[in-house]
């Protein structure tokens, strides 16, 4: 007992002594490892998006731009009859092919989690789901155009078969050629999530609504679409912005007959009027950012996401 | 409750049905190997029955053909004279309680156990109402609006207890209903399971590879391994004459030893320790001695390289008692020797 608080009393010294020698304080450490991801986050985030806010206030005239704070660039836009057209003519673009992608998203996702049974051969279908990722998306897009065109693919066939004399028109150029491409793009999108959230659900569970009587059709909808939700709604939160911020397809495969929120974005930039492009992207970035934030409110994320 | 025993009465307005649960010859095969190899088996009429055996012999195969969760390669399964081989789950008046409870995450207590009601198109109200009597019977009545990631492991229990008894199910099946429960949980909700069996007048069958547990509640014992039954009767009857060495092993408290006359099987406690004796003997050297109470355990090993315990009463020990090293000779009466086969 009489030796003990001495050993006691020197402990604390060598270990201050070892800390001081080979350790950071624990609070550096701390701003240390944020420090990357901060990095990114402010310098290709948060200031671009500054930059972009501020430039939209601007004036600007066919010369040049010139700091200042006007309103002009808000009002223009909100003002213009165009502006609310392309906007809605994107969102029946987005729930379109939200709808189209979730249907066939949700049913390649169950099809590969519950109904195939060896890993490997589930690898195998993930990976032939991934192939079309490996080239990019515009030649993915263009790639359609030979296949629906007048004299393309489709109609070869379907004229060949006799089921039509004259060539289908509407196949390209018109919106059904842009929700065939974003079906296209987008679908594993969906997929990812939603297998990811059904990859979770413990069979027993599937097993024990079925004890309790439950249809194939109940099952589904009482367990697997409720656990899935998380997923459900990452691949729509994915899907939805991707289409609002297309520019691409819509310019490719709507053959001008339609505009999109970005392609007038884009016409400003070229005619180098940057504070009512920046205007405009402030604009559709608060619209995305709300649309977002509704589907949160349904399925709340974040939360599913620690589990 | 009142009305599981309402649904007898009407039931047995026929003949009444000796057995609740009867297998004929019932094989499960996966590709080329022989999970359940024809067994045959009765089970009376409420009777509590442990399906006991270790990992792989097909106890839960079994369980699980019976549930209906796994098709029957071959063979009939038949439930209180009604033959329901090729019946889906749902219809075979059996409900099954999962290793891991499987309560659905997203729903609460209440919802999870009127979960069955809900499928068979019964309303809200009534089912809550009958959903609460059950969640009462479980001692579970204030934890209704709860999520199960909010209840302990023995609570989750009970409430995956009282989403299956609320289908009234003629036979209950419990697949390792306490293997996730703590030792002194686990003695705990053995007794409120027979308890349950009693009240109730189902029969349950309990896939376990613990011998205390299905010692503790079984009416029925059944040995299982490699497919086989190897031995079935009440616990007393197994464990007073274990037909097998692997028997004995298994359900332990037995030494298998060769005498002249074959392998016999000697309970434990039946053997002492002496420096000479009159009936059948072994001599041999102490290895370890553990104090457990009641009993000390006395390990031996055998001059012909056999191991073997005497369990003395703590009394018998300490009036002579050995030390590891000591020579020591095991001493049994020939009637508590039972010849056991090979396998």
């Amino acid at each position: 007992m009489t030796v003990l608080p001495l050993a006691v009393a020197a402990l604390p010294r060598l270990d201050r002594f070892a800390s001081a020698s080979r350790r950071l304080p624990p609070w550096l450490v701390s701003w240390l490892q944020v420090c990357p991801l901060a990095f990114v986050l402010v310098v290709l985030f948060a200031l671009p998006t500054l930059l972009f806010v501020v430039v939209s206030f601007w004036d600007y005239d066919r010369t040049g731009i010139y700091p200042a704070f006007v309103l002009d660039n808000y009002r223009d836009l909100l003002t213009t009859p165009a502006t609310i057209r392309v906007y809605l003519s994107s969102l029946v673009f987005a729930v379109i092919a939200w709808a189209i992608t979730l249907f066939l998203g949700f049913n390649i996702a169950h099809f590969l989690i519950f109904h195939v049974r060896s890993a490997a051969v589930r690898t195998l279908l993930f990976l032939l789901c991934a192939i079309p990722f490996w080239t990019s998306g515009i030649i993915r897009t263009i790639a359609w155009i030979p296949f629906l065109g007048r004299n393309g693919a489709f109609n070869q066939i379907v004229m060949g078969l006799g089921l039509t004399s004259k060539p289908l028109d509407f196949l390209l150029f018109s919106s059904f050629a842009v929700i065939v491409t974003y079906v296209n793009l987008f679908t594993l999108l969906m997929v990812g999530p939603i297998a990811n959230s059904m990859a979770k659900i413990d069979p027993a569970l599937i097993e024990a609504a079925r004890d309790a009587g439950a249809s194939r059709w109940r099952i589904m909808v009482e367990v697997i679409i409720p656990l899935s939700k998380t997923g459900i709604a990452l691949g729509s939160i994915l899907v939805f912005t991707q289409v609002m911020g297309d520019f691409f397809v819509v310019k490719q495969m709507s053959g001008g007959q339609s505009a999109s929120i970005v392609s007038t974005l884009a016409t400003e930039i070229q005619a180098m009027q940057y504070p009512p492009a920046a205007a405009s992207a402030v604009v559709l970035v608060i619209f995305v950012a709300l649309m977002v934030a509704g589907m949160m409110r349904i399925v709340d994320v974040r939360k599913e996401l620690v589990k | 409750m009142i009305r599981l025993v309402a649904q007898r009465a009407t039931d047995g307005a026929a003949v009444e049905p000796r057995f609740d649960v009867e297998l004929v010859a019932v094989t499960k095969r996966y590709d080329q190997t022989l999970a359940v190899d024809a067994i045959s088996l009765r089970i009376p009429r409420a009777s509590y029955c442990c399906l006991l055996g270790p990992s792989g012999c097909g106890k839960t195969s079994t369980l699980r053909m019976i549930a209906g969760h796994e098709a029957v390669t071959d063979g009939d399964i038949l439930i209180r004279d009604r033959n329901v081989t090729d019946l889906p789950t749902a219809r075979r008046g059996t409900a099954m309680m999962f290793q891991n409870y499987a309560l659905f995450p997203h729903l609460n207590c209440l919802d999870n156990v009127a979960f069955s009601l809900k499928m068979r198109g019964i309303g809200k109200a009534e089912r809550y109402v009958r959903a609460r009597e059950f969640l009462e019977l479980v001692e579970m009545g204030e934890f209704a609006l709860r999520l199960p990631a909010q209840l302990s492991g023995g609570q989750q229990q009970r409430i995956a207890l009282a989403r299956s008894l609320i289908t009234e199910p003629r036979v209950l099946l419990l697949d390792e209903p306490l293997s996730a429960l703590d030792p002194f949980l686990r003695v705990r909700m053995r007794e409120e399971l027979k308890r349950l069996q009693r009240e109730l007048g189902i029969t349950f069958i309990h896939v376990t590879h613990s011998q205390d547990e299905a010692m503790a509640l079984a009416d029925l014992m059944v040995v299982m391994d490699q497919g086989h039954i190897r031995q079935a009767g009440t616990p007393r009857q197994i464990f007073e004459a274990p037909a097998s060495v692997f028997i004995a092993r298994f359900i332990g408290g037995h030494n298998v030893l060769p005498t002249p006359s074959g392998l016999v099987a000697v309970r434990a406690d039946r053997c002492r320790i002496s420096q000479a004796g009159n009936g059948a003997q072994f001599s041999g050297q102490v290895v370890a001695v553990e104090y457990q109470g009641p009993v000390v355990r006395v390990a031996l090993q055998m001059q012909s390289g056999e191991q073997a315990a005497a369990l003395l009463p703590d009394n018998t020990y300490f009036a002579t008692p050995v030390q590891p090293g000591d020579p020591a000779t095991l001493v049994w009466s020939e009637a508590d020797a039972h010849p056991v086969a090979v396998s």
